[in-house]
C-alpha cells in the first residue's frame, strides 16, 4: 500500500480526539505535580517529565503499528494471547507488588504491566474466534471456547490481586451482545453488575428500586405493556399505603420498607395476572426480583453485622475497593470537594488547592479527573465527558463500516474497554461508582497504561485503513 | 446510516446514558449545589517558614561584632481575608485608616501584578515593634487571613566596619531567579561579608506544614508533621579584622576622605580595612534601612563607596621600592649604584623635577630621599634593556612584575565588588601613541604616576610582599567558619618573581626613610619599634595631591603591613604617614607612646572635609 493512501485512509478525527485527550491529560498531570510554594517551571524528576517521554514513545508505537500489515494482527493474535497469558501467570510468581497487587514486571528501571498486553491480545483473539465462518453463540462448543479464552486472563489477574483490572474484561459482554448474544443475558449481566456494585455504595431503597426497574425492563421485552402498567399502579399503591401508615403512626420513614411493600403489591398483582393468563415469563422474573432483594439485604446484613471490621475490610479489598485508612468515604469525599470547588469555570490552571499535596489520593493517576474538575470547572469536566463519549461512539460507528468482521469485533472490544475505564474512573471520583483503582485512558499518569490504550486504539485505526478489505 | 444495526444503537445508548448521568452529576456537584464549593472540609496546606538565625560574626580576638535580634512580620493570605473591624486593627498596628487603606491597595496592586499569591502568605506589615506584636497577638483571632511570623534582624555590637560587614536586605526578583532557595520576602546578605559568606551565614530555612480549613483555622499538623523540616541555624564566622584597631582607624580617618588597609604579611589576613567617610552599620537594619540607604547613597562624599577595594589612585612615590626591586632583579642596578640628580631627571630637552637632596645617591638613600631621577633612570634601564629587543618587549617584562605583585587584576579578596586597578600594557601605548613611544614617553610610571592606578588594598598587599621578602597570600577577611574550612585560595602562596636577596637594600631604604636624618617620614618614628615605610604624594589633577604612605613593622618578620591614603592630604608625611604609624603602634604596642600623643591628637582632630586642620 502506498504511503499516501495510508495517510488518506487514517481516520484523522479519531486521531485528533486522541491527541486532545493526551495533551490535556499531560497539562493536568503537570498541574497535579505543580507546587505553588516552589514554582519550578520544569523539573526533570517530576512525573510530568516522565509522562512526556511516555507520550513520545507512544508516537513511536503508533508509527510501528501503522507500518505493520493488518494481517499480522489476525495471524499473530493467538500467539500474542498465549504470550500474555504466560506473562500474566508468571507475574504472579516473579512480579513486583505495588499497592497490594502483584501485577508488575520490573526489569531494571523499566516497569511493565502484562495486563495491558492481555487486553489487546484478548480483544484480538476473541475477534478472530468470533469472526470465523459460521460462528454463533448457539453452538455450545463455540460458547465454551469463548468462555475459556475470556476467563483465563481474568483468573490470572484475580490471582495477582488486581481485581480492578480483572473487572475490565467483563465489559466484553458488549461485543458479545453485538455479535448475537441474547439481549436478556446483557440485561441480566448489567443488572447483576449494577446491583452487586451499588449494594456497597447506596442505601438499600435505591437498589431495591433499581431491581424493580430492571425486572420491568426484562418484562417489557416479554409481556404486553398493559400488564406492566397495572403492575406499576399496584406497586405505587403499596408504596403509598405503607408510607401513609408510617405517617399516621408518626414513625421515621423507612424507604426500603415502603419499596418492599410496593414490591409485594406488584408481585401479588402480577402473580394473579400471570396465573390467569398463563404467562410463563412472570415466574422467573419474580424469582429473579425476590432473589435479588434477598441478596441485597442479606449481603448488606452479612457485611455490616456478621463480619468483623478486619474481615469487612478484607471483603472490601476483595471486591476491588481501595484500602481506606482514613475512614469510609474519605477519599471520595476529598475528591468530590476538589471537583465541586471548581465551580462552573474552575479556579484556573495551576490554581488548584485541593488536588495538591495529596489531599486527594493518587492525584496524578487514578484521581486525575479531580484536577480537571478543580482547575477547569464544569466546562472542563463536561468537555472531557463529551470527548470520551464521542470517541467511543466514533469507534463503534467506524466498526460498523468494516467489511471484515474481525475488525468490527475488535473495534467493539476497544470501545467497550474504554467505556469501562471511563465509567468506573470518572464514576468513582464523583461518587457514582466504587473506588476501583483503574486509570482514566490517556489522562492518568503512567507509561504502561498510556501505551496499552494507545496500542488498543491504533491497532483498530490501522485495521480501519483497510476497512474495505477482508482481513483474515 | 439507515442500515445501522439495532444492537449498535443499544450499545451507543448505554455509552450516552452513562455520559449523560456523569454530566448531570457533575452539574449538581460543580454548579447547582454550592455546598462542596465552600465545604467546611475543604482543606489547604499552609506552609509556615521557620527562619533560622543568621550566623554570628566575631573578630580575630573572638569579640562578637554581629548578632541577631528578634523581629515580627505581620503576614497575610489574601484569599482568606474576611470583613474585619478595621478600627481595632489600626489601633493594634498604631496606624491611621488612610495608612491601612494604602496597605490594602498596595496588596491588591501586588496581587494584580502577580507579585504575590492569593493563597500563599506574604508580608503585609514589616517589623512590628514589641508593643505592636504583643497587642496584636491577643486580637489576631479576630482577623481572618492574618498571622505573625517571627524572624531575626541583624544587630551590630559596634558602630564600625560597615563596609566590611555589608548589610542584609530583602531578596529581589533576580536573586530568586538565580537561587531557588529564596522566595519573595526572604532576607539575604547584600554586601560585604554578609553577601560573600551568605551560604554559610543564612543556615537552612525550616518548614512546618499545617492543615487549615476554609476559614483559615489551623487544624493541626499536616500528615503528623511528616514533611516538616526543622530550621538549621547559620554558621558562625570569625573575621581577620581586629575590631579595636578598626575602630581606631575609623577615628583617625574621621573627617577625612581615604582608606586604610592593614594586612598581616605572614598570612594575608586583613587586620583593618577602613573606608572614610563611613557610616554606622545599624543604619541599614530593619525598617529604617530604605530611608537611610537613600540618604547615604545621595551623599556627595559617597559614604557607601568602599574605597580600600574600589577606589583607584596613582600610587605615587610609594611605588619606588617596587621599581627598585625590579631593577635589581633585572640586573640594571646594584645596591651601590649611584645616580646623579640635580633637582630632577634631565634627558635632552626632557626634564622631570625632583626636590633638593644630596647627589649622587645610592639605592638605599634614593628610597629614603625619594629621588625621582634614580627611578627614572632605573625604569628606563629595565625597558630599554637590549636583551628584550624592543621597548614593547621590555615594557611587558616590567608589567609582568607588577602583575606578579597583584597589580592590574583583582586580587581575589573575599568581597564581590573589588576593582582591578589599571596597569597599562605595551599595546595600550601602541594605540595611544600610534606606536611611536619610548621609555622616556612613559617615564612617569617610574615614580608611580602616569596611567598606573592601584587600590589601597593592592598597595598594602605589595607592602606585605616586600615585608615577606617576595611572597604573599591573597588578602582575605575570613579567618574561620564554624565546622568548615576557609576557601583554599587564601592559603596558597603567591611568588612575586623577585629573588629574596634583593629585598634587604630596599627594606634598608624604607627603614632609612623613617629613621635617617634625611628621610622623608621622620614623623612615623615610633619609640622602640622598628617601622619601615615609604611616603608618597599622588598627583591629583582635580585638587590638592593625595597623601600616601606604606609601611611594615617590625622590619624583620613583620606583623603588620599597611597602606594609607588620605585624599587631598598633600605630602605623604603630612597625614598618611602619621596615621599609618599610629595604627602600627596601636596594633603592636596597644598604646600610643606619650611623646606621640600630640601627633595622635592632631590626626584625630584634623578635618580635611570642612577645611580645618
Amino acid at each position: 500500500m502506498a504511503k499516501n493512501s495510508l495517510i488518506k485512509s487514517i481516520d484523522w478525527i479519531t486521531v485528533a480526539t486522541y491527541l486532545i485527550l493526551v495533551i490535556f491529560g499531560w497539562f493536568n498531570i503537570y498541574a497535579a505535580n505543580y507546587n505553588p510554594e516552589n514554582p519550578v517551571f520544569f523539573d526533570t524528576s517530576k512525573e510530568y517529565s516522565k509522562q512526556l517521554i511516555w507520550i513520545g514513545l507512544s508516537i513511536v508505537i503508533i508509527w510501528v503499528i501503522f507500518m505493520t500489515d493488518s494481517k499480522f494482527y489476525v495471524t499473530f493474535s493467538y500467539f500474542l494471547y498465549g504470550l500474555s497469558v504466560f506473562l500474566l501467570f508468571t507475574v504472579i510468581f516473579i512480579g513486583k507488588e505495588i499497592n497490594g497487587a502483584k501485577s508488575w514486571f520490573e526489569i531494571g528501571p523499566v516497569r511493565f504491566q502484562p495486563v495491558e498486553l492481555a487486553k489487546v491480545a484478548t480483544a484480538l483473539t476473541l475477534a478472530r474466534l468470533m469472526s470465523r465462518y459460521g460462528f454463533t453463540f448457539n453452538k455450545r462448543k463455540n460458547l465454551l471456547t469463548i468462555m475459556v479464552v475470556w476467563l483465563t486472563p481474568v483468573l490470572c489477574i484475580l490471582l495477582q490481586n488486581d481485581t480492578g483490572s480483572a473487572l475490565v474484561f467483563f465489559i466484553l459482554i458488549l461485543p458479545f451482545y453485538r455479535e448475537g448474544l441474547s439481549g436478556k443475558i446483557l440485561v441480566f449481566g448489567l443488572i447483576a453488575a449494577l446491583v452487586s456494585v451499588l449494594t456497597l455504595i447506596y442505601p438499600n431503597a435505591i437498589i431495591l428500586a433499581l431491581i424493580i426497574t430492571g425486572t420491568f425492563i426484562f418484562l417489557a421485552f416479554n409481556v404486553n405493556l398493559k400488564i406492566i402498567g397495572t403492575g406499576i399502579t399496584a406497586g405505587a399503591l403499596g408504596f403509598a399505603l405503607s408510607l401513609a401508615v408510617f405517617y399516621i403512626l408518626g414513625k421515621e420513614f423507612r424507604w426500603d420498607i415502603f419499596t418492599i411493600t410496593g414490591a409485594i403489591f406488584l408481585t401479588t398483582h402480577l402473580a394473579i395476572k400471570g396465573f390467569s393468563k398463563r404467562l410463563k415469563v412472570i415466574l422467573p422474573a419474580m424469582i429473579f426480583m425476590w432473589g435479588a432483594f434477598s441478596f441485597t439485604i442479606s449481603s448488606d446484613y452479612f457485611v455490616e453485622k456478621v463480619l468483623s471490621d478486619y474481615q469487612r475490610n478484607r471483603v472490601n479489598v476483595l471486591l476491588g475497593f481501595k484500602d481506606d485508612p482514613l475512614g469510609a468515604g474519605y477519599n471520595v469525599n476529598q475528591s468530590k470537594i476538589a471537583i465541586g470547588s471548581g465551580g462552573l469555570t474552575g479556579k484556573g490552571y495551576l490554581q488548584g488547592t485541593q488536588t495538591k499535596f495529596n489531599f486527594v489520593p493518587e492525584q496524578s493517576t487514578d484521581f486525575i479527573f479531580c484536577t480537571v474538575g478543580e482547575e477547569w470547572g464544569y466546562f472542563g469536566t463536561f468537555g472531557v465527558v463529551v470527548l470520551f463519549v464521542f470517541l467511543m461512539i466514533r469507534i463503534i460507528l467506524l466498526a460498523e463500516k468494516q467489511h471484515s468482521v474481525f475488525s468490527r469485533i475488535y473495534g467493539y472490544c476497544v470501545a467497550s474497554i474504554f467505556f469501562f475505564h471511563f465509567t468506573i474512573n470518572i464514576g468513582m471520583t464523583i461518587g457514582l461508582a466504587p473506588v476501583i483503582g483503574i486509570p482514566l485512558p490517556f489522562f492518568s499518569y503512567g507509561g504502561s497504561s498510556l501505551w496499552g490504550f494507545t496500542t488498543l486504539l491504533f491497532i483498530f485505526l490501522k485495521l480501519d485503513t483497510n476497512r474495505s478489505e477482508l482481513i483474515r | 446510516m439507515g442500515n445501522i444495526n439495532r444492537r449498535t444503537i443499544v450499545i451507543a445508548l448505554i455509552f450516552i446514558s452513562i455520559g449523560i448521568s456523569f454530566v448531570i452529576k457533575l452539574f449538581i456537584l460543580q454548579v447547582y449545589d454550592p455546598s462542596y464549593k465552600f465545604s467546611a472540609e475543604s482543606n489547604t496546606r499552609r506552609e509556615i517558614i521557620n527562619y533560622p538565625a543568621r550566623g554570628l560574626v566575631y573578630d580575630r580576638n573572638g569579640k562578637l561584632i554581629v548578632s541577631n535580634q528578634a523581629d515580627y512580620d505581620l503576614m497575610v493570605i489574601p484569599r482568606e481575608l474576611k470583613t474585619m473591624d478595621s478600627i481595632t486593627f489600626c489601633n493594634a498596628l498604631e496606624i491611621t485608616m488612610p495608612e491601612l487603606r494604602s496597605l490594602f491597595s498596595d496588596m491588591k496592586n501586588k496581587l494584580r501584578r502577580r507579585k504575590i499569591s492569593a493563597i500563599k502568605p506574604s508580608i503585609f506589615y514589616k517589623q512590628l515593634s514589641a508593643k505592636q506584636y504583643g497587642y496584636l497577638q491577643e486580637k489576631l483571632y479576630k482577623f481572618d487571613g492574618f498571622f505573625v511570623q517571627r524572624r531575626t534582624l541583624r544587630k551590630y555590637e559596634y558602630p564600625h566596619a560597615a563596609h566590611i560587614l555589608g548589610y542584609v536586605g530583602e531578596v529581589g526578583t533576580q536573586d530568586i531567579k538565580r537561587d531557588d532557595y529564596y522566595i519573595t520576602g526572604d532576607y539575604h546578605g547584600i554586601n560585604g561579608i554578609e553577601s560573600t559568606y551568605e551560604k554559610f551565614l543564612r543556615g537552612e530555612k525550616g518548614y512546618k506544614y499545617v492543615l487549615v480549613d476554609v476559614h483559615g483555622r489551623e487544624k493541626g499538623a499536616f500528615q503528623d508533621g511528616k514533611f516538616d523540616i526543622p530550621a538549621i541555624a547559620g554558621k558562625d564566622i570569625t573575621l581577620t579584622i581586629d575590631i579595636d584597631l578598626q575602630k581606631y582607624g575609623e577615628q583617625l580617618m574621621g573627617n577625612k576622605i581615604g582608606a586604610i588597609v592593614a594586612i598581616e604579611p605572614s598570612s594575608g589576613e586583613i587586620l583593618t580595612m577602613v573606608s572614610s567617610p563611613n557610616y554606622n552599620p545599624s543604619l541599614l537594619v530593619g525598617k529604617k534601612r530604605a530611608g537611610n540607604f537613600s540618604t547615604l547613597s545621595t551623599d556627595s562624599l559617597k559614604p557607601l563607596f568602599n574605597r580600600p577595594i574600589m577606589a583607584w589612585y596613582p600610587p605615587g612615590s610609594t611605588f619606588k621600592p617596587l621599581n627598585g626591586l625590579i631593577g635589581l632583579q633585572e640586573n640594571i642596578i646594584k645596591p651601590h649604584s649611584k645616580v646623579e640628580c640635580h633637582m630632577g631627571y634631565t634627558v635632552g630637552r626632557f626634564h622631570q623635577g625632583c626636590h633638593y637632596h644630596y647627589s649622587p645617591l645610592d639605592l638605599r638613600r634614593s628610597i629614603a630621599n625619594s629621588c625621582n631621577a634614580y627611578y627614572s633612570h632605573t625604569f628606563r634601564g629595565i625597558i630599554d634593556n637590549r636583551k628584550y629587543g624592543s621597548v614593547q618587549e621590555g615594557f611587558e617584562v616590567w608589567k609582568n612584575y607588577l602583575v606578579n605583585f597583584g597589580f592590574g587584576y583583582k586580587l581575589g579578596v573575599d568581597f564581590a565588588n573589588e576593582n582591578r586597578g589599571f596597569v597599562p600594557n605595551a599595546k595600550y601605548y601602541d594605540k595611544y601613541y600610534k606606536k611611536s613611544w619610548s621609555s622616556l614617553t612613559v617615564v612617569s610610571l617610574a615614580i608611580g604616576q602616569g596611567e598606573l592606578l592601584t587600590t589601597p588594598l593592592q598597595m598594602a598587599n605589595m607592602t606585605a610582599a616586600i615585608g615577606n621578602n617576595g611572597f604573599f597570600y591573597t588578602p582575605h577577611i575570613i579567618r574561620g567558619i564554624e565546622n568548615d574550612t576557609i576557601p583554599s585560595n587564601f592559603t596558597t602562596i603567591h611568588k612575586t618573581g623577585i629573588d629574596e636577596q634583593h629585598f634587604a637594600p630596599i627594606k634598608d631604604g624604607m627603614e632609612m626613610a623613617v629613621w635617617s636624618d634625611e628621610g622623608t617620614a621622620a614623623i612615623a618614628r615610633i619609640p622602640d619599634l622598628n617601622i619601615s615605610g615609604k611616603t608618597g604624594t599622588a598627583e591629583n589633577p582635580h585638587g590638592e595631591d593625595h597623601s600616601v604612605f606604606i609601611a611594615f613593622a617590625p622590619k624583620e618578620n613583620p606583623k603588620i603591613a599597611i597602606s594609607v591614603y588620605v585624599e587631598n592630604g598633600g605630602f605623604g608625611s603630612r597625614w598618611a604617614a602619621p596615621i599609618a604609624s599610629l595604627m602600627v603602634e596601636k596594633y603592636l604596642n596597644k598604646d600610643i607612646h606619650p611623646t606621640r600623643k600630640w601627633t595622635e591628637k592632631r590626626m584625630l582632630e584634623g578635618d580635611l572635609i570642612h577645611g580645618k586642620e
